[in-house]
């Protein structure tokens, strides 16, 4: 089960727009660039040789310490239960730069994409609910941002021992 | 006893504080607020094995007006701090909180963004149990404390 199965395939059908690819022990993954996103998932999921019904995960990656040129990568675990394969897709993109939503193409991705957005501030254009799904609206900040304060704390309410926060 | 018995063994002369602390210790009703792994214990802890209803205090009231006995059992978030600060301020008097476990008491593991630091940050605490979690025979003598501590405190009435 080590032969590449998929990267041939998009690279064939996509060419340039696979940025990077590689494989550890069977599992495939690929690089794109963010405008291709919606492209190249549209076709994960609906070409035969391909057929991703599943995203199984989808979650971003803080990389501020490596002064890569983009800081966030953005990435999807896809799984085709018809061809019993994996696929990994990973999009690299700046703090504010948004990537088109997934939500349409699998109904997973509408919270998974949520979560992502409050925790990285990754923003998901066209998502049809851009609530945050687990932090309360007076929360203010991306809890898993490498920068973010670890001894910050937005309580609801007011604590009892003095001067200090709950 | 100083005071003159002339009824004999029929009555008991007691002061009026420890006798009402005697009721009490022993008709604490529990309201178990259970958010996490440590329910787990509290099960164990209120189940035949060990059996809090040898203290009096076997009868969960799912409702915070019936219960004298508030068990915080479990991680409490930030999210989740103004329902329990609300269960707690709906108790009738006397009430007694309980932090069941190292979450409740300090946050546990959890210092982070989403987990309040001690409930006593938002409640009063009576007692407090280590342990991640506790084992039962710890919740039994915080129980035992606590009925203590009922008896020995001047009585509100």
């Amino acid at each position: 089960m080590s032969e590449l199965l998929t990267i041939p395939l998009l690279q064939e059908l996509f060419g340039e727009t696979i940025l990077e690819s590689h494989a550890h022990r069977g599992d495939e993954t690929v690089i794109i660039p963010p405008q291709s996103l919606e492209e190249v998932a549209t076709r994960l999921q609906q070409d035969e040789r391909l057929r991703f019904e599943f995203l199984m995960d989808l979650t971003a990656v803080d990389y501020l310490h490596l002064d890569r040129p983009k800081r966030f990568e953005v990435v999807y675990h896809f799984y085709s239960l018809t061809h019993n394969r994996r696929l990994r897709v990973k999009v690299r993109v700046d703090d504010g730069e948004p990537v088109p939503t997934l939500a349409l193409l699998w109904k997973t991705a509408d919270w998974f994409e949520r979560e992502t957005a409050e925790m990285y501030g990754i923003k998901f254009a066209g998502h049809p609910d851009p609530r945050p799904l687990l932090l309360y609206p007076e929360f203010k900040g991306y809890p898993l941002r490498k920068d973010y304060d670890q001894r910050a704390s937005h309580p609801l309410v007011e604590s009892r021992r003095k001067g200090e926060s709950a | 006893m100083a005071v003159e018995n002339p009824l004999g063994d029929a009555v008991i002369t007691t002061k009026l504080d420890a006798f009402i602390g005697w009721a009490r210790k022993w008709s604490m009703f529990p309201y178990p607020f259970v958010t996490a792994c440590c329910g787990m214990e509290y099960m164990s802890a209120s189940a035949a094995r060990y059996d809090l209803d040898r203290f009096g205090a076997a009868w969960p009231r799912f409702t915070p007006r019936q219960a004298d006995l508030l068990l915080v059992v479990g991680t409490i978030n930030h999210k989740l701090s103004p329902v329990l600060k609300r269960v707690y301020d709906q108790m009738c008097d006397p009430r007694y909180v309980v932090a069941f476990g190292a979450c409740t008491v300090s946050g546990g593991p959890y210092d982070n963004y989403a987990v309040v630091q001690g409930i006593d940050n938002i409640i009063p605490v009576d007692m407090y149990i280590p342990g991640c979690p506790p084992r039962p025979e710890t919740v039994l003598d915080a129980v035992i404390k606590l009925q203590a501590k009922i008896q020995n405190s001047p009585q509100e009435m």
